[in-house]
């Protein structure tokens, strides 16, 4: 564990870097257009929060990144214990998601939005479909990596198929599915953020691009620092749950 | 690289399928039979379209990688090499590493504007992270014996550096620019898509809105087609560059 004087450095210097971009924004070395002083900012976060549709925006991501991400981790994880559960399965299945997972996942928007229209279905799908991969890779590499000693044991212990997925490949296959989960997060946020800018959906995407349509640079800083605050909080409740989850591993 | 004729079964039966649903389907505004799609595919290639929006999008997502790429490893080789730096920026990191790339794209759109110094900027934003992160932790798990060697032939930091730690370090340095290579490619369609009128994600984002479903299928199967030949071009450079040295790198 890294220690309290750590910490308290690394917060001195957090501290530190704000003044400097305080300094910077009051000499005006950047136009106020584009870079606000974190005073304005944080006066367009509260008044925004309290004042005006702010917090609504936030909740509106929140629920598109979350709908999506369990979409596409339930149906990540199901299909690709599907999958890694057969060598056959594997040997046809396999090479073509192999293909598929380099496309961007943004480059489906487009055909979403011919199939959806502008609307909150389509979000979904396209954050779904952005989102699965890591889980459904990592669970069929995870079915895969499986201790082979360990399904003679359950051949020995005559397990039914089901048991053996549950009991045996899942835990298993945990450490890769829970990473797989995290960077799921993190993809399903972006997405999301993206699918509100092009459709137009209530959320902190579409609050960001119309800010800086606008010109309104604190408004916009503002929602950026939130989606940061989003993302941080998604990452670190994840971590949290890891190491829960994984609690009975060797460190 | 042994290839399984079984991969091949999955792709075929559903573009066969594809073929017949499209066809017993009639005419749409959404979708279009592969035929009619590789048809637009060959008239995009043809008049050039296709090429100019690659060279594009490729540009802007290479020049990206470069300044994001250098500016990530210096970071993480000065952050890696010297603990107390590391320790002093940790919080400044934390905070500022989970801030999505696309968030910063309305912040770049007034600084800079439309073209391509918005795409590289948000790619090099996003590329600074993979880099600084793998660099960090690769500099910072050297063999210490390497260390006490260039503290015995009495080398200053910058020779310490440049001769030891890197090359020691650069192994998993390559996987970090082979998951960042990819990350720019996304990046890039994604400005494109969401704001940037240039490049591939413009095009597509264009066919799909001229209800041209073909051409933006053909555009989709083209996106594909290059994110995949980049990643096996750069697994394939991975593997001539280190041998097993970058599997060892990778594994955990």
């Amino acid at each position: 564990m890294r220690s309290l004087r750590d910490r308290l450095l690394g917060v001195v210097v957090l501290a530190l870097l704000v003044a400097l971009w305080q300094i910077v924004a009051n000499l005006k070395l950047v136009s106020p257009v584009y870079l606000p002083g974190p005073d304005r900012a944080f006066t367009a976060l509260v008044h925004g929060l309290a004042a005006s549709d702010l917090g609504a925006k936030l909740m509106g991501t929140i629920e598109h990144m979350i709908e999506g991400w369990l979409l596409a981790s339930i149906a990540g994880i199901a299909l690709g214990a599907l999958i890694g559960a057969s060598s056959q399965a594997r040997a046809f299945i396999a090479p073509t998601l192999e293909f598929l997972r380099p496309l961007p996942a943004s480059a489906i928007i487009p055909v979403a939005i011919a199939v959806f229209g502008l609307s909150p279905a389509m979000a979904l799908g396209v954050i779904a479909f952005g989102a699965i991969w890591p889980m459904l890779l990592a669970t069929i590499h995870g079915f895969a990596a499986v201790e082979p000693r360990l399904y003679e044991v359950a051949a020995a212990l005559r397990l039914s198929r089901p048991a053996v997925i549950f009991k045996i490949a899942l835990p298993s296959a945990l450490p890769d599915i829970l990473a797989g989960l995290r960077l799921g997060l993190t993809v399903a946020l972006i997405l999301a953020v993206v699918c509100e800018m092009i459709a137009g959906l209530n959320g902190l995407g579409n609050w960001v691009l119309l800010s800086a349509r606008m010109f309104r640079s604190a408004d916009l800083f503002a929602g950026v620092i939130l989606l940061g605050a989003v993302g941080f909080v998604g990452a670190l409740a994840l971590n949290i749950a890891e190491r829960r989850l994984l609690a009975w591993r060797a460190p | 690289m042994k290839v399984d004729a079984r991969a091949f079964a999955l792709p075929l039966a559903l573009i066969v399928m594809a073929e017949i649903g499209a066809r017993a389907h009639g005419p749409s505004d959404s979708l279009a039979p592969p035929s009619a799609i590789a048809a637009a595919f060959l008239e995009a290639l043809s008049d050039g379209s296709l090429l100019i929006a690659t060279r594009d999008t490729l540009a802007s997502a290479f020049a990206g990688l470069l300044v994001g790429g250098a500016i990530g490893l210096s970071l993480g080789v000065a952050l890696g090499a010297v603990p107390a730096l590391n320790r002093a920026l940790e919080a400044a990191i934390e905070l500022t590493r989970p801030i999505p790339s696309v968030a910063l794209v309305p912040i770049a759109l007034v600084a800079l504007g439309f073209g391509y110094r918005l795409e590289i900027a948000i790619v090099a934003y996003a590329c600074v992270w993979p880099l600084l992160l793998l660099t960090r932790a690769a500099v910072a798990g050297v063999e210490p014996r390497l260390i006490e060697v260039a503290r015995a032939l009495r080398l200053n930091p910058l020779a310490r550096v440049v001769k030891i730690v890197v090359p020691a370090a650069l192994p998993r340095i390559f996987v970090a620019f082979r998951l960042a290579a990819g990350v720019a490619l996304i990046v890039a369609v994604t400005v494109e898509i969401a704001v940037n009128p240039i490049g591939l994600g413009a095009g597509i984002m264009t066919a799909g809105q001229a209800l041209r479903p073909e051409l933006m299928l053909a555009y989709l199967v083209w996106i594909g087609l290059v994110g995949f030949a980049l990643n096996a071009l750069l697994v394939l450079a991975q593997q001539r560059l280190f041998g097993r040295a970058a599997q060892v790198a990778e594994a955990p």
